[in-house]
């Protein structure tokens, strides 16, 4: 085991997958010069050179859909954007172009590549550059999914989206780059997209979290198992395609459920995975489920809107002792 | 027809995008485009020449441009406010009263400066993109309400909810700082749409960097810009680099003026390091689109600080930097000031007292404005004030 950072677990998966295969190239704003924005990329220019490390004009319409134009003959590109926030002036060449051409053509062209790069809150960037996307995405049939929430699923993950024969959007986060994880060292390291992973067990309550919101899961598992309660921490890892499986077999254990999930609430993840939940396991259940998100608004700029703005730790734990009747 | 549309804005008739009749093919008489054949027939081949004016640095007094000796102190004076604001608020960044990015728009303040002496305050519109801090203290917001929404206080321009890249002000028409690279361009062209429509006499100042160039948004607003004659300068403040990139390593043709003769809009290129300079291409340019005219606008200056806070600024050298940095607006300004004996150094000495105390004081005012109540988080987002949030 390695002991990595999630920008360099995420480098050595783009690496090592671009040294076996001579198709895939990256592409994006600052990726090669400035060794990317958030030095993700840092090296990979000097490494591969100008030809496979490829700097772009501001012009993410435009590259995403060279991507997806590259993708249709015979190469694997991985696109990154700056950050998600600024995908949606591509967003036509994900939902129109990378999502359905394979579709529409009957099958006679496939699209493998990757959209990645940062996604959801960051800070007091205010409202245009804190969205997370991950719902957004995933109503798309024809694109999988992926956030992970450490190094080490991010190196397994993102080597297994590049392998992937269809369009993955891959969901890193500024906050976490720096964020250091032992990460195996096993030769071709990957990790089946669509499986989620138990973090911890537990038969009081499962919590379901993924990507940042997944450090708060843990600490407020931890908080709970100083008071003798056993939570069940469920990282779904893939969004989409969502290993429900795994949750409910948790809630069928546990009987609760609590989701995290930093995303505005309205139509998102947390209210796919509570109807999937009810679908399927909805005599099992001892109370409502309950998920902490966003505030159901733009994200705000200032310091105390912003952080009441996000999922806190403190709702998440108290949502947990109410779906245990603990209080 | 196309002909009356063209001048309908200028004749104050009934507002019209053209009807879908074509759009009258001119340029300046600045510029000349010669096809060399007639375009009933189809051409031999097609040559292009195209002349585009520029205002170069040192070429205009205040006279000229009609600007009074008050008008000119003043511009020096809003310069340095500039200037002293950021620095402050670089320095406020580092004590993290200020969070997330914070652009400073420091060696750029002659373009927002120029700009604004230029049209009417509070008649003509104006938009930007995040580096904008400039421009709303040009436009004469308070160095307190901008200093608030720095510091992410209720006394801010929008209330907090914003911060650096969102400064927004009704009152002095800045129709905001904005985030996403070109996103705004279009909003642009429409805010001059309405000016046409409502026949209201203004126009629109378009701002955006070379990086945006590169955003197909600002293509598609181009020409909808020229083919509906909106009043609109679309104007690039040409920094020479967009993040860590230089317009070398992003552009095919880094002559930004360029890209206006595929939308037949008369262009020009300005040095933007002196303020009549700007002042005199947008007087020129606002009465063309005033005349239903849209125009395309390269000036070009240059900034002295890192993109963001965190920039390491390895893409250029201390050499070519310091270079720039002598060809300072402020200096040029004072010197032309000196020159023709319209200010003393006493009187320098009392704008610099008075500046600097205009800073601390918005400084004062933003620790001392309140934090926005929690609640304030549901406000702003629909006119319904009962609107049901998911909670
Ligand atoms: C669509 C989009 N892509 C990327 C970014 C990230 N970004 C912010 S500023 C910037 C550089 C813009 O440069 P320029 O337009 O020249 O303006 P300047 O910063 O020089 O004022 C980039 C790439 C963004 N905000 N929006
Ligand atoms: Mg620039």
């Amino acid at each position: 085991m390695a002991v990595l950072q999630f920008r360099e677990a995420i480098r050595a998966a783009m690496t090592e997958e671009m040294e076996r295969d001579e198709r895939i190239f990256l592409m994006g704003e600052e990726v090669a010069e400035y060794n990317g924005a958030y030095k993700v990329s840092e090296g990979m220019l000097a490494k591969f050179g100008p030809k496979r490390v490829i700097d772009t004009p501001i012009s993410e319409n435009g590259f995403a859909g060279l991507g997806v134009g590259a993708a249709m003959n015979g190469l694997r590109p991985i696109i990154e954007f700056m950050t998600f926030n600024f995908s949606f002036v591509a967003i036509d060449q994900i939902v129109n172009n990378a999502a359905k051409i394979r579709y529409m053509s009957g099958g006679q062209y496939k699209i493998p590549i990757v959209f990645r790069g940062p996604n959801g809150a960051a800070g007091q960037l205010a409202a245009t550059h804190n969205t997370s996307t991950e719902s957004i995405y995933a109503t798309l049939p024809g694109i999988k999914v992926i956030s992970p929430s450490n190094p080490d699923d991010a190196k397994g993950l993102l080597k297994s989206a590049i392998r992937d024969e269809n369009p993955v959007i891959f969901l890193e986060s500024e906050s976490m780059y720096a964020m250091k994880g032992e990460v195996s060292d096993e030769e071709d390291y990957l990790i089946p997209i669509g499986k989620a992973r138990i973090a911890r067990e537990g038969d009081d309550v499962t919590i379901v979290a993924h990507g940042k919101s997944y450090w708060i899961a843990l600490r407020v598992a931890d908080r709970l198992a100083a008071e003798s309660f056993n939570a069940e921490v469920i990282d779904p890892r893939t969004i989409r395609p969502l290993d429900i499986d795994t949750i409910v077999e948790s809630i069928k254990k546990t009987n609760r459920c609590v989701i995290i999930d930093e995303s505005t609430p309205f139509a998102s993840i947390s209210s796919e995975i509570t109807y999937q939940i009810q679908e399927r396991a909805f005599d099992w259940l001892d109370a409502p489920i309950v998920r902490i998100t966003a505030k159901d608004t733009p994200t705000p700029y200032a310091r105390n809107l912003m952080e009441h703005y996000m999922p806190g730790e403190d709702d998440a734990y108290e949502a947990c002792r109410r779906v245990m009747y603990a209080d | 027809m196309a002909n009356e549309t063209r001048k309908s804005h200028a004749k104050g008739a009934a507002a019209s995008t053209n009807g879908g009749a074509p759009k009258k093919r001119t340029t300046s008489s600045k510029e000349k485009i010669i096809l060399d054949a007639s375009s009933d027939s189809f051409p031999e081949s097609i040559e292009v020449a195209v002349k585009f004016e520029t205002y170069p640095v040192d070429r205009y007094g205040h006279e000229e441009l009609g600007l009074s000796g008050e008008t000119v102190e003043w511009m020096y004076r809003n310069m340095l406010l500039q200037r002293r604001f950021e620095e402050r608020a670089a320095q406020m960044y580092g004590k993290q009263k200020i969070g997330g990015f914070l652009h400073l728009y420091v060696g750029q303040e002659a373009v927002s400066v120029g700009a604004a002496a230029a049209i009417n305050v509070g008649e003509d519109s104006v938009i930007t993109a995040y580096r904008d801090h400039g421009l709303g203290l040009a436009l004469g917001m308070s160095a307190d309400e901008c200093m608030a929404e720095l510091f992410g206080k209720v006394g801010g321009c929008s209330k907090g909810k914003g911060g650096s890249m969102h400064f927004f002000s009704k009152k002095r028409r800045l129709f905001g700082g904005h985030g996403i690279v070109g996103a705004h361009v279009p909003i642009g062209v429409g805010i001059a749409f309405a000016h046409k429509y409502k026949e209201d006499g203004g126009i629109c100042l378009t701002f955006f960097g070379d990086g945006a160039v590169g955003q197909g948004a600002i293509h598609e607003a181009s020409n909808l810009a020229s083919l509906y004659e909106l009043p609109v300068i679309l104007i690039i403040e040409n920094n020479q680099y967009a993040m860590g990139t230089s317009i070398e390593r992003a552009f095919a043709e880094t002559q930004f003026t360029h890209q206006a003769v595929g939308y037949d809009m008369p262009a020009a290129l300005v040095d933007g390091m002196d303020p009549f300079s700007v002042c005199k291409a947008i007087q020129d340019h606002g009465k063309m689109a005033r005349e239903g005219k849209p125009s395309l606008l390269e000036i070009r200056t240059y900034r002295y600080r890192g993109h963001s806070m965190s920039d390491p600024q390895k893409y250029r050298t201390k050499e070519e930097l310091e270079s720039k940095k002598n060809d300072d607006p402020i200096l040029r300004m004072k010197a032309y000031m000196l020159e023709r004996d319209m200010i003393d150094d006493a009187k320098f000495e009392a704008i610099d007292a008075e500046v600097k105390q205009e800073v601390l004081d918005a400084v004062a005012f933003a620790d001392g404005s309140p934090e926005p109540a929690l609640e304030d988080i549901y406000d702003d987002i629909y006119e319904e004030s009962d609107y049901p949030y998911l909670f």
